[in-house]
């Protein structure tokens, strides 16, 4: 065979090579693909053999098997990864049937449940196991003891569900915590590291609370904005092929149906054009209105409050004087809310941007009873420490009198005197332990009364519905009461106070964050379960915002609202003289310098000195706050990137659309360039030598109709793709010399009429 | 999987080139075992009608089984010869490429097989999708929306040129329209399972502590539930 028959030869090879290996990627029917196949192979083995071995086959079968087994492995994974995460079918379940925006209050709270589990295993680890493991145990120091005076009554239920008596002196408070500066054999520092653990709990929630928001707005690109085919998506990926099971197939015809009434919530808000002057009128109307009533339920808070300190003086209470306080709390909690509902409704706003006003408002509200709450803390804080002062000399007094006495049975003066039963050892007020019994009494209440609310309001409510519906002259479910809707923002603001009081509290009861978990554990299960049995979904069901970040935002306020009266406490308050890991000394970051003296070396001692000076720091300040200025420019800069990138992308792909849509607009273009050539006709008569030269371009046409050479026969081609186009069908069958109108300006001259 | 040499010739078998061919082949004799010989190296002339396909548990929930296997048969009526059978089960697995999904995408949702997507297929598309629950305004605008958005040439019905250009830029697509022949999930994770266990035994072993042992129980126990 000769060199050119060889190459060619071998190209055919080659080509045959590449079309069995990709011959499954063809649309063709089986027998089509077989019969061709089938030849392939055939010249290829009858004349490779000529050419030269080759080894393609069982290297492929080898390679697909491979790439089979690894796409199965990550699957595999996948799911298994997927089958980790807890309560995620629950929460799929929930969205399919209640739209996203209810799921996304469960995904919350999956989320705070594991910052709490974090925080738990902080505390647990690294404070109380090493206490109850390594440190003294029950009964054997003062402040470990239940005091005498209460030993009777301190199994009692009542005391015990008070958070007195033995739960009181337990390692669920601060006062149980002993001073001793290493404990155990392996010389554990419990002050030192109770005080890092309060700290870091604080730093930690810190730092996930900011890594999440940046990752979600990552991921968020601007609420609804989901660009092109949002529909059309739906429609056409929405179902997944995999579902075999019948229960797991109704779901997914619930979410479906679901998500495709949010998308057609959005579309609709989109669509909606009224009076923006009659809107703006009213939005500032009912801003004014809620502005109005927050002040004045603020003004009544502050008066309620400082009637209350003046009842605390006076003995002749009666029961409405001596519970106003939580009654007029209680009151508002209850009737504010929903009135700000129905002002909002003045507003008109799209159902997502509704809720984000409505959380707002009545975080606002919810920041009164934080206050209260406060206020009510510190003047028992301040009594306290007034008291410490007495009992201090109290004890010593006694303690010398308890001496005194022993010595007169014994006549043996050289004997020491057994210590002090600690039962009889007066103890003093340790309000550390008093306002850790205070947070943990108000979350206990605040789970009873969320887990109440949730039996009565929603499962007593339905229950009611449901059976009395069938003797009642109305219809129950229907008209009013019926079913109760999912409140995303009422369980939302409760979530996020619930865990700004864990962190205010945890510092002076370390058991509290163990009792969040739990309560975090139990409300997912109860909620949900609750949710599916009782509720009905939105009427307008939307779709949450695809950030989480307004709900972050909230708790990022409330983590720094609460970190302000611990660090407070910490900086300036003096721990109590016989109570706690800080017992004895004046404040009780005192345990930090101490440390520095005594456990590291000199030089680090120097160093903190040095970085404690205020001539430091200031300029490491000055120096943060100039690159916060310096990022936040960047970023600007950034997103105005952004935005012309993506107004670019929408200008491409409208003309694209426009260039194969809108013939009449092209066509009219050209009509208009058309209209505005001179006017040949008016023009003085060509000279012969002009007249020649139309002669020439005449010949050209006859040549190129077929082709395209110039623009002009280019722009023709344009005109003629355009279906509606009346004219586009004559170049096709007519001379161009016959089309006086459609000729570009320079053939204008060519068969047109140029008078002769 | 029976005698290969019995079924089909090595070179079908080569032919074929579908890795789990044999499988596939069980399948399709289960489903109608009177009519299916078990002898296919005359390859026989035999079509297994639509009822009894849409009964394989891999199509039984999916609410496009008729035009699935619809598009799949030569006729149009839905009987498929092994060959379909194969095919079918070929371009819905995880190996095929995505234009080739995309066509036999749009060949399922063309209700009325006039080789465009009109405003009739994508309302019969949207009920079966949400099962009739949406208002017809609602379908009414879900349908022209879809039009709107995709259509490029502006005849109001989405020919496959429109049809590929929206599909080939969507997220899901790739990973939904996929079959897998058989629950192989469950067996794989119990092996996971069981190795996890066996390395619990040895690290209690050493051990011998009675927390570390009640807290693997355990978490065996959640894992065992999660799974199944």
């Amino acid at each position: 065979m000769s060199e050119g028959e060889m190459a060619r030869l071998m190209e055919e090879v080659e080509e045959k090579k590449k079309l069995i290996a990709t011959i499954r990627n063809k649309p063709w029917r089986m027998k089509r693909r077989l019969v061709l196949l089938r030849e392939a192979q055939q010249f290829v083995d009858k004349f490779e053999g000529a050419l030269g071995k080759g080894k393609g086959r069982k290297w492929y079968a080898y390679k697909v098997m491979m790439t089979k087994k690894w796409i199965k492995f990550q699957r595999d994974f996948e799911n298994f990864r997927t089958a980790c995460i807890p309560w995620e079918r629950k929460i799929k379940e929930v969205e399919s049937h209640f739209g996203s925006s209810v799921a996304s209050y469960f995904i919350f709270l999956r989320w705070m449940y594991g910052m709490n589990l974090v925080l738990f295993g902080l505390t647990f680890g690294l404070v109380v196991m090493p206490e109850v493991l390594m440190g003294l145990p029950y009964g054997s120091i003062p402040r470990k003891t239940v005091p005498r005076a209460e030993q009777d009554t301190a199994q009692d239920y009542s005391v015990l569900m008070d958070f007195n008596g033995y739960c009181k002196y337990s390692v669920l408070f601060y006062g149980y915590y002993n001073n001793q500066r290493t404990i155990g054999l392996l010389k554990f520092r419990l002050p030192l590291a109770y005080l890092m653990v309060g700290l870091g709990t604080f730093g930690y929630s810190l730092m996930l609370v900011i890594r999440t928001m940046a990752k979600n707005a990552d991921v968020g690109g601007g609420d609804g904005d989901e660009g092109e085919f949002t529909f059309a998506w739906k429609m056409f990926t929405s179902w997944d092929y995999l579902i075999g099971n019948a229960e797991t197939a109704d779901n997914k015809y619930a979410s479906i149906t679901t998500s495709f009434k949010e998308s057609i919530v959005d579309e609709q808000e989109n669509q909606k054009d009224e009076n923006i002057h009659l809107r703006r009128f009213l939005r500032v109307l009912a801003n004014f209105l809620i502005t109005c009533s927050l002040g004045g339920s603020g003004y009544l808070i502050y008066f309620v409050v400082k009637r209350s300190q003046e009842f605390a003086n006076r003995d002749d209470l009666s029961w409405y004087e001596k519970n106003e306080l939580e009654l007029i709390m209680s009151l508002l909690g209850l009737v504010c809310p929903p009135l700000f509902e129905t002002i909002a409704e003045l507003e008109d706003y799209h159902p997502r941007i509704a809720l984000k006003w409505q959380l707002g408002r009545i975080f606002a509200l919810f920041l009164g009873n934080l206050y209260t709450f406060l206020f009510a803390l510190f003047d028992e804080v301040n009594t306290k420490l007034e008291e410490e002062g007495s009992i201090k000399n109290a004890s010593i007094w006694a303690m010398k009198e308890y001496y005194a006495n022993f010595s007169l049975p014994v006549n043996d003066s050289d004997a020491t005197p057994p210590p002090m039963d600690p039962g009889d050892v007066i103890l003093g007020p340790c309000w550390e332990t008093a306002v850790g019994i205070e947070f943990v009494k108000l979350t206990v209440s605040d789970i009873q009364v969320t887990y109440l609310t949730i039996l009565i309001g929603d499962f007593a409510r339905a229950v009611i519905v449901r059976f009395l519906n069938y003797c009642w002259c109305w219809d129950l479910e229907a008209g009013f009461p019926s079913y109760g809707e999912f409140d995303i923002s009422g369980n939302v603001l409760g979530l996020v106070f619930n865990q700004g009081m864990i962190w205010m509290g945890a510092f002076y009861a370390p058991g509290l964050v163990g009792i969040n978990v739990l309560r975090l554990l139990s409300s997912m299960y109860y909620q949900c379960w609750a949710v599916m049995a009782t509720n009905v979904p939105h009427e307008r069901v939307f779709k949450a915002s695809k950030s989480n970040n307004f709900y972050m935002g909230l708790l990022l306020l409330v983590l720094f609202l609460s970190l302000l009266p611990v660090v407070y406490t910490i900086m300036s308050l003096p721990p109590s003289f016989d109570c706690g890991p800080f017992s004895g000394k004046e404040k009780m970051f005192d345990v930090i310098m101490e440390t520095i003296d005594l456990d590291l070396p000199a030089f680090m001692g120097t160093l903190f000195s040095y970085a404690a000076n205020p001539g430091l720091i200031i300029p490491a300040v000055l120096l943060m706050v100039l690159a916060i200025y310096y990022l936040n420019s960047t970023s600007e800069a950034y997103q105005n990137a952004n935005m012309e990138l993506k107004k670019k992308m929408q200008m491409a792909r409208d003309e694209e659309k426009n260039r194969r849509n809108n013939t009449d607009s092209t066509n009219q273009v050209m009509k208009d360039l058309e209209d505005l050539l001179p006017n040949r006709s008016l023009a003085p008569p060509a000279l012969p030598e002009p007249a020649e030269k139309p002669k020439e371009p005449e010949g050209k046409p006859t040549k190129t109709r077929g082709g395209a050479a110039g623009k002009g026969v280019d722009l023709q081609k344009d005109v003629s793709l355009a279906s509606s186009n009346p004219n586009a069908r004559e170049p096709v069958t007519r001379a161009p010399g016959a089309r006086g109108r459609g000729q570009p300006p320079g053939g204008r001259g060519r068969g047109g009429p140029p008078p002769r | 999987m029976g005698n290969k040499q019995t079924i089909f010739t090595d070179e079908q078998l080569d032919a074929y080139q579908v890795n789990s061919f044999c499988r596939l082949h069980g399948r399709y004799h289960e489903l109608a075992p009177h009519l299916v010989p078990m002898d296919y190296t005359n390859e026989p002339d035999c079509k297994i009608p639509l009822a009894l396909i849409v009964n394989m548990p891999e199509l039984k929930e999916n609410p496009f089984r008729d035009r699935i296997v619809e598009s799949f048969s030569e006729d149009g009526m839905g009987n498929l010869s092994f060959n379909e059978f194969v095919d079918m089960f070929s371009v819905l697995s995880e190996m095929a490429p995505r234009e080739l999904k995309a066509i036999y995408a749009f060949k399922i949702y063309d209700f009325n097989v006039d080789n465009y997507l009109c405003k009739e297929d994508l309302e019969k598309t949207l009920n079966k999708l949400t099962k009739e629950e949406l208002t017809p305004e609602e379908v009414e605008l879900v349908c022209e929306k879809t039009i709107e958005e995709a259509d490029l040439d502006g005849d109001s019905k989405l020919s496959y040129a429109d049809f590929e250009n929206m599909i080939t830029r969507a997220p899901d697509f790739l990973r939904y329209l996929v079959f897998v022949e058989t629950d192989a999930s469950k067996p794989c994770l119990c092996m996971h399972l069981s190795i996890f266990i066996i390395l619990q035994y040895f690290t209690l072993l050493c051990t011998k502590n009675k927390i570390i042992c009640s807290t693997l129980l355990l978490t065996n126990a959640f894992l065992i539930c999660k799974i199944f």
